[in-house]
């Protein structure tokens, strides 16, 4: 490599790319000024403009032949069917200072309040539009909530269409002072406010001969004026960096990861997950080669002085002294936290979410709902659930200690998503406001009596069998059967019967998809419990639906939790109806009625099927092959 | 108020960013996923991608395998380069081909270029990855491409049977990537979605990193079809009634199957000329592809169909 090393460190504390988040409503001219941003800096092929002289969109007015700039930043086919701009998009802006922007276009819709926090979660500026012929709207207020709590410091505020509006001076400085207004709620350190037509060019590159009243700089100018926080303020930021992957080779063995906060050089102290001595890091290597110093933002390679057993999703951090220690990012069990939901399943109270920060992944329960935010007019009101975009403040307990920093301090270990533990998706975005330090209190404490020692105790080796299937598939009589042969050869069970718990435990709940979801998650940790008491432990419960099984088989270890299903023609089980149930489902008085009212989904992969038309006997020596019990 | 001379930026400053931020996607799939495999498509996008590996896990080898999908109609010069690379930097490379499409005779001639380019590409890569049952799978996309392009994830999520469904993508937020998968899903992983096309080049040229020759001019045989130079590459090639192929000084902006590239005429034979015609040329590099020329939403088309 050509650069030196102490060339490169400065040049990246430069901040060589800065990102922009792009915020407007729908008709605002936010593709337009875009376009016009990209095209007068060369950023913008040839044929695509060519492509922008020749297509238009309905309703366009723009004469072919000129360019219409709004179809420069043209995206999915489904978009262009209906005209808008439905998902983030990202672009490159040739600064005239050689610094690159990358835009991040964020749809105007008021339903995106999620995209627009995704642009702006890596935003160092945004670029908000006002329409001046509409003036000062929800909207508005919408963009700089998200911009601000997503940590946007420096915002440009675009009133576009002054040419609408006669290029007047005086309809420009009231909205000036209504956008201030609305932006002095919000820790930002800069609000830029800039008169500008999009459509024809004023004050996006060049001075607007139009509007001789106004002396600041063009958007474009805005744009590339701005700096970096001062170094020294970067360096008061302590050390992060979390573990990606751990580098072996022959003799070599060195920890992977990307620097997100402060600096590190050989001879550093750092301490492994905020907890421990700390240990001196031996090499910086950047590249494959040793460096002096490496910074925020560079992907380096650490080895340790010391042997100690770092893996991925650690986080190594300077340790607690001088200055560092009052941000030291004490593992906690608990942090109160701002979300955004993002997710198309409303939030489930109590549910176990995975927690990601970085590389770190970790089950985590929402313990409470503190109130939900009005993006409009920052009100926080009392809520029982987040749906999509909604945007709120919550706490959050995580299975094991973790260090997370204040979102405030550092973005990439303080900001975390949560994922839904069957279909995986990312159904909200996190920002720690602080540890809950009382949970320190609540860490489990590690017993000595565990699972294997009461299991041993009892001779045994503790299960779960989990029994699904149609109502009258013949669950309770198989339980009850194989539970009297357990107990009979002298072993430790018990049957966790569908109908028994809904008179107890689960009588709150009643047979919608949700209820039967809590209902099969409290069973799931009602018998992990017993699992835990070295129990054998026999589940008879419809649950009907694959996901809820699957996040009831997630509670256990490999091995521990059998599925079995009892499988039983509908006909007989129709055929069979004890409880009366089937006919009452046909008369219409019981609506959500599995097999008729409601779908049950067999399951794709059980570990035992058994006959639920069969030999009673032959099914319950099948259960007790499955449980390696010999008989 | 602009760039005063304290405040320029240096080239190599934006390089080194976008080096960074390309080390950590791959470091974090490396760690995140089961089974990854990086494709390898032997052009300048996969040598430099190739090269990030390379720096990502040093001192150590790149820990996953590279595949290769051969259409059998590749440039001559991309498959003995391939063969070179994976001995020098001691890959496990993993070569594919639909057996399939060849048993029938499938040619960008009898079948059309977009027929073609399915059955020999789009559904040999879904085999491809369902044979080595594959979770993760690096390429060298960028954002900068093509416009559909740009709304493309870092960590691009495809459902069961590699179909991408604009809908399901996930927010990306800050640097913390969901690498969770449910049953069926797989993941393709973009380390370079930021770079442009002059980001590539100057790259290459600051770390020397060796490319197909292919991209430099020479004197090479063509026939200008349809306002398009085609290499004629063997003879498999069939030339229309009164064609002849005539020696021309010509580049390749990107390589892909030789009779549906499009050459450059050019007199940049080495990387000075090239980016110096690069800062003059401004179209975009997809203006040689054929196959794309089907109009701008063509590509993501093709991605719904699990094309890369
Ligand atoms: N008069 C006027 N019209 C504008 C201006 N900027 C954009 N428009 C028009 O407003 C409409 C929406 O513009 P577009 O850029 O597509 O808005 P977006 O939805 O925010 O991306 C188009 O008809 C534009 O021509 C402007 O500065 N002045």
């Amino acid at each position: 490599m050509s650069s030196t090393s102490s060339k490169e460190t400065i040049a990246l504390v430069e901040h060589p790319i800065v990102r922009v988040v792009a915020c407007g409503s729908v008709d605002d001219g936010k593709s337009t000024l875009i376009g016009r941003l990209l095209a007068g800096t060369e950023s913008i092929p040839d044929d695509i403009l060519d492509y922008a002289r020749n297509t238009r969109r309905s309703g366009s007015t723009i004469p072919k032949g000129e360019v219409d700039f709004s179809m420069l930043t043209d995206g999915l086919e489904a978009e262009h069917e209906q005209g808008i701009t439905i998902d983030v998009a990202y672009r490159h802006l040739y600064l005239p200072s050689g610094r690159r922007a990358i835009i991040a276009d964020a749809p105007g819709h008021e339903q995106y309040t999620r995209n627009m926090a995704v642009a702006a979660s890596t935003a160092d500026i945004a670029i908000l539009l006002v329409d001046a012929t509409r003036g000062i709207r929800p909207q508005t207020h919408r963009h700089l909530t998200v911009c601000a709590m997503m940590g946007v410091r420096t915002v440009i505020v675009a009133i576009n269409k002054m040419d609408a509006v006669g290029y007047e001076h005086v309809a420009f400085e009231e909205l000036a002072g209504g956008v201030r207004k609305a932006a002095a709620r919000f820790d930002l350190e800069e609000v830029e406010v800039v008169p500008v037509s999009a459509l024809t060019g004023d004050n996006v590159l060049e001075r607007s001969q139009s509007m001789s009243w106004y002396h600041g700089p063009t958007v474009l100018e805005a744009l590339t004026s701005w700096r970096p926080a001062p170094v020294e303020d970067q360096t008061k930021a302590p050390f992060r960096m979390p573990v990606q992957v751990v580098v072996r080779a022959d003799e070599f063995r060195g920890y992977a990861g990307t620097v997100v906060a402060g600096s590190i050089r050989p001879g550093d102290k750092v301490v492994v997950n905020a907890k421990g001595s700390p240990i001196s890091v031996e090499r910086v290597i950047i590249g494959g080669q040793d460096r002096e110093e490496a910074h925020a933002g560079q992907a380096v390679t650490l080895t340790l002085e010391t042997e100690t057993d770092v893996t991925r999703g650690d986080l190594l951090v300077a340790p607690a002294d001088g200055e560092a220690a009052e941000h030291f990012p004490r593992p906690a069990t608990a942090f109160a936290a701002d979300l955004v939901w993002t997710g198309e399943e409303e939030l489930r109270h109590g549910r176990s979410y995975l927690l990601m920060a970085g590389s770190l992944a970790v089950p985590a329960v929402v313990t409470a709902i503190r109130g939900r935010r009005d993006v409009v007019t920052g009100e926080e009101m009392s809520a029982r659930t987040f749906k999509m975009n909604d945007v709120g403040h919550v706490e959050i307990a995580t299975d094991t200690p973790v260090p997370l920093d204040p979102y405030s301090l550092c973005r990439d270990t303080g900001g975390f998503l949560l994922v839904e533990r069957v279909s995986r998706d990312t159904v909200a975005a996190g920002l720690v406001r602080h540890a809950l330090r009382r949970a320190h209190n609540v860490v489990p404490h590690a017993f000595t009596v565990d699972q294997e020692a009461r299991a041993r105790l009892k001779g045994q080796t503790p299960r779960v069998l989990w029994l699904t299937g149609l109502p009258g598939a013949g669950k309770s009589t198989v339980a009850d059967a194989l539970e009297r042969k357990l107990h009979g050869m002298g072993l430790h069970t018990y049957v966790l019967d569908g109908d028994g718990v809904r008179t107890g435990l689960n009588k709150d709940l009643g047979f919608t998809p949700e209820d039967r979801a809590e209902n099969v998650r409290r069973v799931a940790e009602t018998a992990k419990l017993m699992l835990d008491a070295g129990l054998i432990v026999i589940v008879s419960l419809v649950s009907p639906f694959r996901g809820d099984r699957r996040a009831a088989k997630a509670l256990f270890r490999e091995g521990d939790f059998l599925e079995v299903w009892v499988d039983t023609p509908s006909e007989v089980v129709v055929e069979r109806d004890p409880k009366g149930l089937y006919a009452k489902a046909k008369a219409g008085t019981l609506p959500n009625m599995t097999g008729v009212g409601q779908m049950y989904e067999p399951p794709e992969n059980p570990d035992v099927v058994i006959d639920g038309a069969g030999d009673l006997d032959a099914s319950v020596n099948q259960l007790l092959d499955a449980l390696e019990v010999t008989h | 108020m602009s760039s005063s001379a304290e405040t320029a930026i240096a080239p190599d400053a934006v390089l080194d960013a976008l080096e960074a931020e390309a080390i950590h996607v791959f470091r974090e799939a490396a760690g995140a996923f089961r089974r990854p495999v990086m494709l390898y498509s032997i052009g300048k996008d996969s040598s430099v991608l190739l090269h990030l590996a390379v720096k990502a896990f040093a001192p150590a080898r790149v820990p996953f395998p590279v595949l290769h999908i051969d259409t059998t109609w590749k440039f001559r010069e991309m498959i003995a380069f391939r063969d070179r690379m994976a001995r020098e930097h001691n890959l496990d490379l993993k070569v594919h081909t639909n057996a399939e499409g060849v048993k029938e005779g499938v040619t960008p001639f009898t079948h059309g270029a977009h027929e073609y380019t399915r059955i020999m590409k789009t559904v040999a890569l879904r085999e491809a990855l369902d044979h080595g049952g594959y979770d993760a799978a690096f390429g060298g996309a960028r954002r900068d491409e093509e416009r559909s392009r740009a709304k493309e994830r870092v960590f691009s999520l495809r459902e069961p049977g590699h179909r991408w469904e604009p809908r399901k993508q996930r927010p990306e937020f800050w640097r913390t990537a969901n690498t969770q998968l449910a049953d069926g899903q797989t993941m393709r992983v973009f380390p370079m979605s930021n770079w442009t096309e002059l980001d590539v080049w100057r790259y290459i040229q600051r770390e020397q990193i060796e490319v197909v020759p292919l991209y430099f001019s020479k004197e090479r045989p063509v026939v200008e079809r349809d306002g398009q130079l085609i290499m004629v590459d063997d003879d498999r090639y069939p030339l229309r009634d009164g064609e002849q192929p005539e020696m021309r000084s010509v580049r390749f902006r990107t390589l892909g199957c030789y009779p549906l590239t499009a050459a450059v005429e050019s007199k940049a034979d080495n990387l000075d000329d090239l980016l110096a015609e690069m800062l003059i040329d401004r179209r975009s590099e997809r203006a040689g592809r054929l196959i794309d020329g089907e109009g701008g939403g063509s590509m993501e088309s093709k991605k719904t169909e699990g094309y890369f």
